[in-house]
């Protein structure tokens, strides 16, 4: 039996993982170093994307990955064969990365690497619409994959990740000539649930679409990398 | 699934918030939560996700509630504020406006803790022979 009490909190239902990704970002800032969470359904091309990415890239920023998968190396591999290091993190049970995953791996690489040497470091989230739009790691963009072949309804399906998106890539864009989908309603539909997004469409296999993609990167890399708090830092 | 590790996230607040009160233990009677809609979170699965979690622990036999937080929007163009339907588009129903600005609907908030303190009944005396602690 005790005296009814009530406490009122207010606190974020996720704030463990909030505070863990503000340290993770607090690093990030301190290397001077742009991290990207890249994420989408399984099978959007996210590999494929770092793929042709890191291979035109690497001789202007330095890089590294961290490599989200749930159970296998495979992706990790095929990223390693690009040259650029790559942390392979797996989550086991757990369908995305949270930041404290996300703080192991910065560990694993720091191993290999001094961070504050590099540009830009990707994050490849496990492959998942829902769960990994809720875990912040401290990253300073999100980007979300769409393939063209996933149908135009998705963005209105799936709302939470392209809204939380700062940017929108609508991918395997060689594939439209044979496929039903109007990849303008796609578009439509990313802007209704993110106006301000920016949205690019590629294709990994022809390459079409990367220099606009690729400019924005340099943009958001200038962004971060100019920014009081870290010329002081 | 991952309603199991956002209970995980719970839990470690929850664990946060009884070290103010150390040494004394709190009993806790129900968790309040507030979850928007326009999250990820299924608030069925979280409730049972949480009673999974705490038994056997210090919050076993708490309750969690969860309160809904409806999506509300605001078209920028009129300053109305509507309710975004996935059917519509998520647009404004007046100017059909995409969803600019959202009111509400992104809670994932903690709002507050019921609980209380075991106290052992005293005794019963003369003069307040039907004290109830």
């Amino acid at each position: 039996m005790h005296m009814p009490l009530e406490d009122s909190l207010g606190l974020n239902l996720l704030a463990a993982n909030q505070h863990r990704a503000d340290h993770n970002r607090a690093h990030f800032d301190a290397w001077n170093v742009l991290c990207l969470n890249v994420m989408s359904s399984p099978g959007a091309g996210k590999t494929s994307l770092l793929e042709r990415s890191l291979a035109a890239l690497s001789s202007r920023w330095a890089m590294a990955v961290l490599e989200g998968d749930m159970t296998t190396l495979l992706d990790a591999e095929r990223l390693e064969a690009v040259g650029i290091p790559v942390v392979p993190i797996t989550t086991g049970r757990a369908c995305h990365l949270d930041a404290a995953m996300v703080g192991g791996g910065l560990k694993l690489l720091q191993q290999r690497l001094d961070p504050a040497e590099l540009d830009l470091l990707w994050v490849e989230n496990v492959g998942n619409l829902v769960c990994p739009a809720e875990f912040a790691i401290g990253e300073h963009r999100k980007v979300a994959l769409l393939s063209v072949t996933e149908g135009d309804d998705k963005p209105l399906k799936y709302p939470v990740m392209f809204r939380e998106a700062d940017c929108v890539l609508i991918t395997k864009v060689d594939l439209l000539p044979h496929l039903p989908v109007d990849v303008e309603r796609i578009e439509t539909h990313i802007r209704q649930v993110n106006p301000h997004t920016a949205v690019f469409r590629l294709s990994a296999t022809s390459g079409v679409g990367f220099d606009a993609w690729h400019d924005w990167l340099a943009a958001q890399l200038t962004s971060v990398q100019t920014t009081p708090a870290l010329i002081h830092a | 699934m991952h309603e199991v590790d956002m209970t995980r996230c719970l839990l470690l607040s929850m664990h946060e918030w009884k070290q103010q009160h150390a040494p004394r233990v709190p009993k806790v009677d129900r968790v309040h939560l507030e979850v928007g809609s326009f999250t990820c979170v299924e608030p069925d699965q979280l409730v049972v996700t949480w009673s999974d979690a705490v038994k056997g622990t210090w919050l076993d036999g708490s309750e969690l509630v969860i309160e809904s937080v409806p999506l509300v929007g605001r078209c920028i163009r009129c300053q109305a504020t509507y309710s975004p339907d996935a059917a519509d588009g998520f647009r404004s129903p007046c100017c059909q406006h995409p969803m600019e600005e959202i009111v509400s609907g992104r809670e994932l908030r903690i709002r507050s803790v019921a609980y209380g303190f075991e106290t052992a009944s005293p005794p019963p005396t003369a003069s307040c022979p039907t004290v109830a602690c």
